[in-house]
């Protein structure tokens, strides 16, 4: 029997350089992204955004702010049982990563949110939330499966045109971006990546 | 961990032309696609549930089971079981000997890459 040649060697030794490397790289992945979970946060901001169609104009902050605790709960919510049904604790590096990716656009967008509400600058809002968002999801997706960043693009595109659109398509940009973006991608995350 | 995984990351090659010297023989425990597979996941996380490596590894369970006791085995790896909502949990942990040996068997490839690419450019 003949010895291996060392171009085998070789190329057995790169190969399995690489498959360690690839191993790491999906081992620190965040997987446990919500889809079905997303898709309820979208119905959820469709809702909002038909119930600020027919309720006083000055009250539409309010109902899309609750519509954000309930949204910021549903996927909390919706995280910790995905990660229970796939024996993934909470903690994990790639969780902690999401997380940090995550929340610091979303702590910032709070912050202006309350300068714009003060320095009577609303109609920016709805921008400034699809951005942030859509900001927040692309950094903590980075660290996730590759479809999450991409639907924060989605949000941060809706974000830059609900800036410079005119005022009354503020209440539309939010539905199409929280819901119907949220439903999309939900759907799509649930189905390829176990709900 | 975050020193390894960061060396394996960012730069797979440059092993020293010593290190190809002096490279021991191959660990057979580990020169094993699955029980490869294992370590890579453990050097990149403290910890990693038998679920979690199942699904990462895109294998059954029987033959997880194989694998990881043969790394338990050899004391590169302990697992840790308890219950969770009554249901039976596994948690890997890479131990210190498997680090080493995991470390040993990177610069052995590295090593062995570099000397091929010495060689070539002479």
């Amino acid at each position: 029997m003949s010895s291996p040649r060392p171009l085998e060697i070789h190329a057995h030794a790169t190969s399995n350089l690489r498959f360690i490397r690839e191993t790491m790289e999906r081992a620190s992945t965040f997987t446990a992204v919500p889809g079905w979970g997303g898709a309820l946060m979208g119905l959820v901001a469709l809702a909002a955004c038909g119930l600020c169609q027919v309720v006083t104009p000055s009250l539409w902050l309010s109902v899309w702010l609750g519509c954000g605790m309930l949204s910021l709960s549903i996927g909390t919510l919706a995280i910790v049982e995905k990660c229970r049904r796939r024996g993934t604790p909470l903690d994990s590096p790639g969780a902690r990563r999401f997380a940090l990716g995550f929340a610091p656009p979303l702590v910032a967008g709070a912050v202006l949110t309350a300068a714009f509400v003060s320095f009577g600058l609303e109609r920016f809002v709805p921008g400034l939330w699809l951005l942030l968002y859509g900001t927040g999801v692309v950094t903590g997706g980075t660290f996730s499966v590759r479809i999450v960043p991409l639907m924060g693009i989605c949000f941060q595109v809706l974000g830059a045109v609900a800036l410079f659109a005119p005022a009354s398509y503020g209440n539309l940009l939010m539905g199409a971006g929280f819901g119907l973006v949220h439903i999309a991608f939900g759907v799509v995350i649930a189905r390829r990546h176990g709900g | 961990m975050g020193a390894l995984k960061k060396q394996i990351l960012a730069r797979p090659e440059g092993a020293s032309e010593t290190a190809a010297r002096s490279a021991p023989d191959l660990d057979r425990v580990i020169h094993e696609r699955v029980r490869l597979g294992i370590l890579s996941a453990l050097a990149a996380n403290t910890t990693m549930t038998f679920s979690e490596l199942k699904a990462l590894l895109e294998i059954t369970d029987g033959n997880l089971s194989v694998h990881a006791r043969k790394l338990e085995d050899a004391g590169y790896v302990v697992c840790h079981k308890s219950f969770e909502n009554r249901l039976p949990r596994s948690e890997y942990r890479l131990t210190p000997p498997g680090k080493e040996a995991f470390e040993r068997y990177l610069a052995h490839m590295e090593a062995i890459v570099d000397a091929m690419k010495t060689s070539l450019r002479k």
